[in-house]
């Protein structure tokens, strides 16, 4: 940190868990964006669909943040846009101009992609467009070409379901209705493949049964089949609303096996699974017994230094920080702004049982100033991102949205991330600004 | 009108503008906007973002806040946060939703004003407009209310930088090459409007000889201060060694008679032979291409691709905005310099010279930037 404009008045903003309410332990106001971009947007999840091509309409300033995450993909050729000008939305013309526009781009197009997402805003639902007629017309113009209907409405954020949510189910409208096939199963909403060494693997391939997921898609074709499974698993809770969406317009059973640090949460998983497949559950306690291992010996790496978690790195932070804690591992600080349902449990058992940790939010403006009035670089071990930059620590394991970290497996490696993270530092500054975990991207 | 690109970028918006050009004067912004979407400003359009702690902030607008016209968080949320930091003043910015509703902008400034006791300004902003409409409204009004007089001489006619961001000029390098150029040409270094000075040294900005305005955005603010305190200003970068020279001369000219000159617009414009084309923002477009003119003996026109006056468009040069348009334009040109995110439009035999501009790119090619002040252009060399 060199310099700074300001907020030498700041009050940090953290509270003693034992003194933390549960679901927002910080009131709102004014919003910071902390510089840790490894999250995936609504861009990054929509390219998954293989050869697609995206279409944004929204003001100058909204369209700014997503045709940049795809300049640095290198993918602009799979990106197209247009602005709205004061006179749109007082016209009353917003829908002829998305029909016009979309035509001008798919004449420019070399060769037409089989599926355009259009992106609508805020302003377009704000002005009530009608969005259904835009698609119609689109689909009459232009047969062969699947159009969905895409959101980039943050400001309706708490009206409905909120925008990733509404992206991962959007994502999977143009599977249609087809056969079932009983051995094959689809990973729903996750932004990245299962590691190969996951039990979940085994314990599909064990049973003869395949596994898709819209990550492995090479093809639009290859995307479209995964209509022919029978089950939707989702890891993730803004994925849930794309299994159940599935579930009830092509009759795929979904099922929610969310990512767990929790040995009988994710024995809990694999027997749902099996269950649900008509699979014997497998022997799993030495895969067990290693997970647990591993944790031990990230606690003796570890040696006692204080450990950092945040939101960003895994959904249930809290979760996390009762099972390291558990296995001797100090967490002091959890940087959270909204604690999810799924998490109230275990912060309800650190409330009672580890008082003293730290509970920060992220995006309040005092925030801004804690990473520079952090008195002792590197002194924190952190997991994730935001856990990194405010505790100003090159240690850390670079953890977004629990990636490759699934069932025992998962703890292993979570395990393995934290031993090297103690020993190993990392240029944090660019590490942490690259934007979408595991993307491509020019810096 | 639809306006619509096919596959090239898009610029930075008028909030990141007005974001841009308060960054480090110790004021707090706030952008009247959804949660989030302060990250592409902090991600894309802001350099110092990590390195320099500025209250910046979005107020995480919801609909049904715009819907019910909850004007009443927005005030409190600014004035508990006023109070929390002690900001030297207040800037609220309006974006797409807002400016749906008809938010009231400068009634809110003023609520703000009376109950934080922090003087509060109001920026038009929509989110709709380009980064030079929403810095050329900031800067205009640091020069209205907090730039002043102090009545000091200096022994060197001292110059001040107007209308610099890093959506222009990068890096903060480029903007010490321009006071190290003024000061190697008998100058003394004034303030910078605004990177890289303290909000306290505008106060003095009213005593400056002359006031060299290196982006669209900086016109407006030169203006002012001619207006109020009789500073003239020159308009252009010292880019290339002869366009410098040339530069230095108009400055000692515009300080000595109290007359303001567009030196980047002076430029040979030549006849049908024109076929070398600059593409981006008007000052720093219109300064290469005369340093370029100047050192290959070629005229150079510019492709204006954003909102800019007359006073800045020389007689060869063209505005365009949209992509087919430009695409159209670029097969008259037999080379063009452009940011490289242009490139796909311009046709393979078009010699194309890649120069990234941070308001076009974001951060894709910041390592790229060069400083050309000064120095002998190479565009060539680079790709």
């Amino acid at each position: 940190m060199l310099k700074k404009a300001g907020g030498e008045n700041t009050v940090l903003k953290g509270v003693k868990i034992a003194q933390a309410s549960f679901p927002r332990p910080f009131d709102t106001g004014l919003e910071y964006s902390a510089p840790a971009r490894g999250d995936w947007n609504i861009v990054h999840v929509g390219l998954l669909i293989p050869q697609s091509h995206q279409i944004y309409f929204c003001a100058q300033g909204c369209l700014r943040g997503v045709v940049q995450t795809t300049a640095e993909m290198e993918a602009m050729d799979r990106l197209s846009w247009a602005y709205l000008c004061d006179e749109d939305y007082a016209e009353g013309s917003l829908e002829t101009n998305i029909i016009d526009s979309v035509s001008e781009v798919i004449k420019r197009m070399g060769k037409r992609p089989p599926c355009l997402l259009i992106f609508l805003s805020c302003m377009h639902l704000f002005a009530g467009v009608d969005f259904d007629m835009v698609i119609e017309e689109l689909e009459s113009r232009f047969g062969g070409v699947d159009f969905v209907k895409c959101y980039m409405t943050p400001t309706m954020r708490f009206s409905g379901l909120a925008p990733m949510p509404t992206m991962y189910k959007q994502l999977y409208q143009p599977l249609r209705m087809t056969e079932k096939n009983s051995k094959s199963v689809n990973i729903i909403g996750y932004n990245w493949q299962l590691e190969n060494s996951c039990e979940l693997r085994d314990i599909l391939s064990s049973a003869g049964v395949a596994l898709r997921e819209i990550t492995a898609c090479k093809t639009y074709e290859e995307y479209l089949e995964m209509a022919q499974s029978a089950v939707n698993i989702t890891i993730i809770p803004e994925a849930a609303a794309a299994g159940a969406d599935l579930e009830q317009r092509l009759g795929q059973k979904h099922i929610y096996l969310p990512v767990s640090f929790d040995a009988q949460l994710i024995m809990n998983n694999y027997q749902t699974l099996c269950g649900q497949l008509g699979i014997p559950m497998p022997d799993l306690s030495q895969q067990q017994e290693s997970a647990a291992q591993a944790l031990k010996d990230a606690a003796k790496a570890l040696s006692g230094r204080p450990v950092a978690v945040d939101y960003l790195a895994v959904h249930k932070p809290f979760e996390l920080s009762r099972v390291l804690l558990e296995n001797g591992i100090n967490v002091k600080r959890v940087f959270v702004d909204v604690i999810s349902g799924e998490d109230e449990q275990a912060f309800s058992y650190l409330k009672e049982n580890y008082p003293d940790i730290e509970v920060y939010p992220t995006v309040n403006a005092s925030m801004r100033f804690f990473a520079n009035e952090q008195q002792d670089e590197n002194e924190f071990v952190a997991i994730g991102q935001k856990a990194a930059y405010f505790c100003a620590t090159d240690y850390f394991a670079d953890l977004v949205c629990a990636k490759g970290i699934y069932g025992f497996d998962g703890i292993k490696r979570l395990a393995a991330m934290l031993t090297e993270a103690a020993a190993v530092p990392k240029d944090r500054r660019k590490v942490i600004q690259h934007k979408g975990m595991g993307c491509q991207s020019c810096l | 009108m639809i306006h619509y690109a096919r596959i090239i970028s898009c610029y930075s918006a008028d909030t990141s503008g007005v974001c841009s050009a308060l960054y480090e004067l110790g004021g707090l912004t706030v952008v009247h906007d959804a949660s989030g979407c302060n990250s592409t400003y902090a991600t894309h359009d802001e350099p110092r973002w990590y390195d320099m702690d500025s209250m910046i902030y979005v107020s995480g607008l919801t609909e049904i806040d715009a819907v019910m016209g909850n004007d009443e968080k927005f005030i409190d949320d600014v004035c508990k946060c006023a109070q929390q930091l002690s900001p030297k003043f207040i800037t609220i910015c309006g974006s797409p939703m807002p400016a749906m509703t008809g938010t009231d902008f400068d009634a809110l400034a003023s609520i703000i004003e009376q109950r934080s006791g922090i003087r509060t300004h109001a920026m038009h902003t929509n989110g709709m407009k380009s980064y030079l409409c929403g810095a050329s409204q900031a800067f205009e009004m640091l020069a209205r209310c907090y730039c002043g007089s102090k009545g000091t001489k200096s022994a060197k006619p001292r110059v001040n930088i107007i209308g610099a961001t890093p959506l222009d000029l990068s890096r903060q390098e480029i903007v010490e090459s321009v006071f190290r150029w003024l000061e190697e040409n008998g100058f003394e270094r004034g303030c910078c409007m605004a990177m890289g000075s303290r909000f306290e040294e505008l106060e003095s900005a009213g005593d400056a000889a002359c006031s060299l305005v290196v982006s669209a955005s900086g016109l407006e603010a030169a203006k002012v201060l001619e207006e109020r305190f009789s500073v003239p200003y020159v308009v252009g970068i010292p880019l290339g060694k002869e366009f410098a020279a040339l530069l230095a001369q108009d400055v000692r000219r515009a300080a000595a008679q109290k007359k303001s000159i567009i030196s980047c617009v002076e430029r040979n414009c030549g006849q049908a032979e024109n076929t070398v084309a600059v593409v981006g923002e008007s000052v720093y477009s219109g300064s290469l291409a005369k340093a370029y003119s100047l050192q290959t003996g070629k005229p150079v026109r510019v492709i204006h691709t954003l909102d800019t006056c007359a006073e800045l468009v020389a007689a060869c040069d063209k505005k365009i905005a949209d992509e087919d348009k430009l695409e159209l334009e670029f097969e008259h040109c037999s080379q063009v310099i452009a940011d490289p995110l242009f490139k796909p439009i311009v046709h393979l035999g078009t010699d194309f010279l890649p120069l990234a501009h941070e308001a076009f790119s974001g951060r894709c090619f910041r390592k790229t930037i060069p400083d050309l002040v000064d120095k002998t252009i190479d565009l060539e060399k680079r790709s």
